[in-house]
C-alpha cells in the first residue's frame, strides 16, 4: 500500500529545495483540478511507494484565497497519511501560524524545522523539543539547501504515518475551548471523524466553506450561532479575530520558552535592504538591475546564442542535413517541403528564442530567489496599480520587449489570479524583437525621413497596457478591488545553484513541450494553407488557399485601409513568427531574398496602400494575437481554453479597434471626407472613453473597502 | 482614533484594533497583525506607498489604503 506525504509550508520557506531533494527527478508537474494553481507530486527517493505532493505555499487555512482551499479540501478529502510541515526556523513566529492550524486536522504531523545554519549562523539557539511538545508532533531540524536532516525528516515522517496522530494540546483559553467543546458535541453524526476539531474551530471562525460543507440543521445552526455570539459578547471581538489572536498568543509563549535570540543588531539582510530600497536609489539601482538583466538575456548572451540556433542550427547544420537525406533516399517533394518549409522552419523559429528564454530564466530564478522579486514589487506597486496590474507586471513586461514568451512566463511570479491574467494578455502589447523589422518595414518604406514611427510603436504598445488594464478591471471579469497587497518582503540570501537551475529548467522544459505539440501542428497547418492549392496541388503562395483565405478577410481591413490580401496573408503569416510578415511580403511581392527591413519591397508597398493605412496595418500587427508561441504560453498561464480564447479575441479585436479609429480619424484630418467609417471611428473612441471613465462593475462604492474580497 | 498609515517611520506602535471584514482583514490577521502585537515602521516605498514593516520578526510590505485599517497606540 502506497503512503502519501503532503509537504505544507508557508511561502519562501524552503519547500521547494525540500521538495527537489525529497523526489529526485521523479516530478509530475500538473494543476489542482479545476484551478490554476500548480501541482507538484512526485515519488520518494529510494521508497517507490512513498508519494510526496507539494502543498501550496500558504500563510494560513483561511477561505479566502485559492490556495489555501486547494491545501484545506486536499487534506480534509485526500486524508494523507503524514503532513511534513516545512517552517522556517529564522521565522519561527509567523511559520508556526499555519502549524497551528495543521495539527487540528487530525492527521499526523512531522514538524520540520528548516534553514538551522542560518539560526545557528546568527547565534540563536532553538530548543526543538520544547517546540514538539507544545504542538505535539515530531520535530527534526534540517537544512534543506545543504540537503542536511532529510534522512532523519524522511524516517520521522514513515514512522509516523504508521501512527496515530497525538491529541491535541489545549492552544486557546478557557472560554473558547468550552464553546469549542461545545460545538463538537453537536456536530452531526456524520461529521464526528477525526478531523472534527478542526471543523468545530471552523465552524465557530463562521468559515463560510465549512458552514455550507457541515450542511447543519436550522436547529444546530441556531445553536451554533448562540455559543458564537455568547462567546464574542464576553470577549468582546469576533470569533475569527478571537481564534487568530489566540494562536499567535499561545506561540508566543511557545517561542519565550523555546527560542533565544542573541541580541544582535541589524542583519547583513537589513543592511542590503537600507541600500537596496533606499528611497532615493531604489529606482536607480531598479533601473540598473533590470538594464543588466535585459542587456545579458537579450542584447548579447541570449542573441548571440538564438543567433547561432536560428542561422546556423536550423539555418546551415540541420536543414541541409535532412534535405540531403530526404533527397537522397527519395523522398516526394511534398513530404521534402512539409518537414523543411513547414516543421524545421516553424518549430526551429520557436526554439530559436530558447537560449534567450533560457538566460532570461536564470536571472529570474535568481531574482526571485535571492528575495529582490518581492522587493520590485514593492518598489513599483504604486504605478502599477493605478492600471489594475500588479508591481510585479513589470518584468513580464519588460521581458516582452525582447520576446513575449519568457515575458509570458515570468507572469508566474504574481500571485493574485486576476493580476496574473491581466498581465498575461496585457504583455504582448509591447513590440517584441519580432516586431521590429514589421517596424523597420513600414518605417522605412513609408516614413523615410521620420523618426518618430519606432517610439510611436512602444507609446502604442504602453498605451494598450494602460488602456487594457483600466478597462478589463472594471469589467464584471476582474471586478473587485486588487486583492489585498500584504506582501512579505523575505530575507535577502545567496540563492542555491541547484535550486536556481532546476526553477531554469522546469520553465524551458514546459516551452520545448509547447513546441513540440501546439506550436507544431499550427505551423504545419499554415504550412500546408500557404503551399497547397485547391487542387491540392503544390502552388507558390500566391496561388495557394492562404491567398484565397486572404482574399476572403481582405474586405474586413477595408475600415483600416488595407484591404490588400497580401498584407491578410502576411498578418496570418505572422501567427507563426512576427517576423514573417516581411518575409512573406518579399513572396508576394515576387523577391526571393529580402533584407531584414525588407528594402527590396518598399516601392511595391508605396503602390499598394496609403501610408496612413501601412500604419494601420503595423498597429494591428503589433497589437492583435501574438505568434502560435506566445498564444501557446498564454495558455498554459491562464490554464485553460476559455480564457486564451477570450485573450486572443480580446487582443485582436482591440488591435482592429484601436488601428480602425488610427486610418479613420487620420483620413478625416487628411481631408478624406466624414464617412460611414469615420463616424464608426468616433462611436468607438466614445465608447473607449466610456469604459475608460465609468464606475468599475459590482462594487459598491461606500462599502468598497469594507466589504471587497479576495477571489484569488 | 491613529491608524498605521500615520506612524512615522522609525516608530514602534502597537496595535489596538483591525477595522475592516473578510479577506484583507483576514489576511491582515494571519500575516501577525494582531491586536497587541508591536509593530515597527521600518520605510516608505520611493513613490510614496505602500510601506514597509517589521512584525513578529520578519519584514512585511502593506498599502496605506490597508494599514489605514489598523489602529494603533
Amino acid at each position: 500500500m502506497s503512503i502519501k506525504l503532503a509537504l505544507a509550508g508557508n511561502p519562501n520557506c524552503g519547500k521547494t529545495t525540500l521538495f527537489n531533494e525529497l523526489t529526485g527527478s521523479s516530478q509530475y508537474v500538473g494543476n489542482w483540478p479545476g484551478v490554476t494553481v500548480e501541482k507538484k507530486e512526485g515519488k520518494l527517493r529510494g521508497h517507490k511507494d512513498v508519494i510526496v505532493t507539494d502543498l501550496p505555499g500558504i500563510y494560513s487555512l483561511s477561505p479566502y484565497t485559492l490556495e489555501e482551499v486547494v491545501t484545506r479540501n486536499y487534506l480534509i478529502h485526500e486524508n494523507p497519511d503524514v503532513i511534513v510541515n516545512l517552517v522556517d526556523a529564522s521565522n519561527l513566529e509567523r511559520n508556526l501560524y499555519l502549524t497551528t492550524q495543521l495539527v487540528e486536522m487530525g492527521l499526523p504531523v512531522v514538524l520540520a524545522l528548516n534553514m538551522m545554519d542560518i539560526v545557528r549562523k546568527n547565534g540563536d539557539t532553538i530548543d526543538s523539543k520544547k517546540i514538539g511538545e507544545a504542538f505535539g508532533c515530531p520535530v527534526v531540524e534540517i537544512s534543506a539547501l545543504k540537503a542536511e536532516g532529510t534522512q532523519e525528516l524522511i524516517s520521522a515522517a514513515l514512522s509516523a504515518a504508521q501512527q496515530k496522530p497525538h491529541a491535541i494540546a489545549a492552544t486557546f483559553s478557557d472560554k473558547v475551548e468550552a464553546a469549542l467543546g461545545q460545538i463538537a458535541q453537536q456536530l452531526p453524526g456524520a461529521l464526528k471523524n477525526r478531523h472534527q476539531r478542526w471543523m468545530s474551530i471552523k465552524l465557530f471562525e463562521r468559515d463560510e466553506k465549512m458552514l455550507a460543507e457541515a450542511g447543519l440543521s436550522n436547529a444546530d445552526r441556531a445553536n451554533l450561532e448562540a455559543i458564537i455570539t455568547k462567546c464574542e459578547t464576553e470577549l468582546d471581538d469576533d470569533t475569527e479575530s478571537i481564534i487568530t489572536n489566540e494562536r499567535y498568543e499561545y506561540i508566543s509563549k511557545v517561542i519565550h520558552k523555546s527560542y533565544k535570540k542573541k541580541v544582535a543588531g541589524l542583519t547583513t539582510s537589513d543592511k542590503i535592504d537600507r541600500v537596496v530600497t533606499n528611497r532615493i536609489l531604489a529606482l536607480p539601482i531598479f533601473a540598473l538591475i533590470m538594464w543588466f538583466v535585459y542587456y545579458v538575456s537579450i542584447s548579447t548572451v541570449g542573441t548571440a546564442m538564438t543567433d547561432w540556433v536560428n542561422d546556423a542550427l536550423f539555418g546551415e547544420i540541420i536543414p541541409p542535413a535532412i534535405e540531403g537525406f530526404l533527397v537522397s533516399v527519395g523522398t516526394a517533394d511534398w513530404l521534402i517541403s512539409l518537414i523543411m518549409d513547414g516543421i524545421i522552419a516553424g518549430v526551429g523559429a520557436v526554439l530559436g528564442f530558447l537560449p534567450q528564454m533560457l538566460t532570461m530564466f536564470l536571472f529570474l530564478a535568481i531574482l526571485e530567489d535571492c528575495g529582490y522579486m518581492a522587493r520590485i514589487a514593492f518598489i513599483m506597486d504604486r504605478i502599477f496599480r493605478r492600471f489594475g496590474l500588479s508591481g510585479k507586471s513589470f518584468i513580464p513586461i519588460l521581458i516582452g520587449t525582447g520576446c513575449g514568451v519568457p515575458g509570458i512566463m515570468a507572469s508566474r511570479t504574481i500571485e493574485n489570479d486576476h493580476d496574473r491574467k491581466l498581465t498575461v494578455i496585457t504583455t504582448t502589447f509591447i513590440p517584441c524583437s519580432a516586431k521590429l523589422p514589421i517596424i523597420a518595414l513600414i518605417a522605412g518604406a513609408m516614413f523615410p525621413d521620420s523618426t518618430w514611427v519606432g517610439p510611436s510603436a512602444y507609446f502604442l504598445g504602453i498605451g494598450a497596457i494602460i488602456v487594457s488594464g483600466i478597462i478589463l478591471k472594471k469589467t464584471r471579469v476582474f471586478a473587485g478591488d486588487p486583492a489585498p497587497f500584504v506582501m512579505e518582503l523575505p530575507a535577502y540570501h545567496v540563492p542555491g545553484a541547484k535550486g536556481v537551475l532546476i526553477h531554469m529548467w522546469d520553465r524551458g522544459k514546459a516551452f520545448i513541450k509547447k513546441a513540440g505539440t501546439i506550436i507544431l501542428l499550427a505551423t504545419v497547418l499554415v504550412w500546408f494553407l500557404s503551399s497547397f492549392g485547391w487542387n491540392m496541388q503544390m502552388v507558390d503562395v500566391e496561388d495557394s488557399m492562404l491567398a484565397t483565405l486572404g482574399n476572403f478577410i481582405a474586405p474586413l481591413f477595408a475600415p483600416l485601409g488595407f484591404d490588400n490580401w497580401k498584407f491578410a496573408v502576411a498578418t496570418i503569416t505572422g501567427l507563426i513568427a512576427k517576423e514573417n510578415v516581411v518575409g512573406t511580403f518579399g513572396i508576394l511581392f515576387g523577391f526571393a531574398e529580402v533584407a531584414e527591413d525588407g528594402a527590396e519591397v518598399w516601392s511595391s508597398l508605396q503602390a499598394a496602400v496609403s501610408p496612413l493605412a501601412a500604419y494601420a496595418f503595423l498597429t494591428f500587427n503589433l497589437l492583435c494575437a501574438p505568434c502560435f508561441a506566445a498564444i501557446g504560453a498564454a495558455r498554459t498561464e491562464l490554464g485553460s481554453a476559455k480564457w486564451t480564447w477570450f485573450s486572443v479575441g480580446y487582443q485582436t479585436v482591440f488591435a482592429y479597434i484601436i488601428a480602425l479609429i488610427i486610418y479613420q480619424t487620420g483620413s478625416l484630418i487628411n481631408g478624406g471626407g466624414f464617412g460611414f467609417w469615420t463616424a464608426v471611428a468616433f462611436v468607438l473612441i466614445a465608447a473607449l472613453i466610456y469604459l475608460l471613465v465609468r464606475k468599475p462593475a459590482d462594487i459598491n462604492s461606500a462599502g468598497k473597502r469594507l466589504n471587497r474580497k479576495v477571489s484569488a | 482614533m491613529k491608524t498605521l498609515k500615520e506612524v512615522q517611520i522609525g516608530d514602534t506602535v502597537t496595535v489596538v484594533k483591525l477595522h475592516g471584514t473578510g479577506a484583507v482583514k483576514r489576511r491582515i490577521m494571519d500575516m501577525g497583525i494582531t491586536k497587541g502585537a508591536q509593530v515597527f515602521v521600518r520605510k516608505v516605498a520611493p513613490l510614496g506607498d505602500p510601506i514597509e514593516v517589521k512584525v513578529r520578526d520578519y519584514e512585511l510590505s502593506l498599502r496605506k489604503a490597508d494599514a489605514e485599517l489598523i489602529e494603533v497606540d
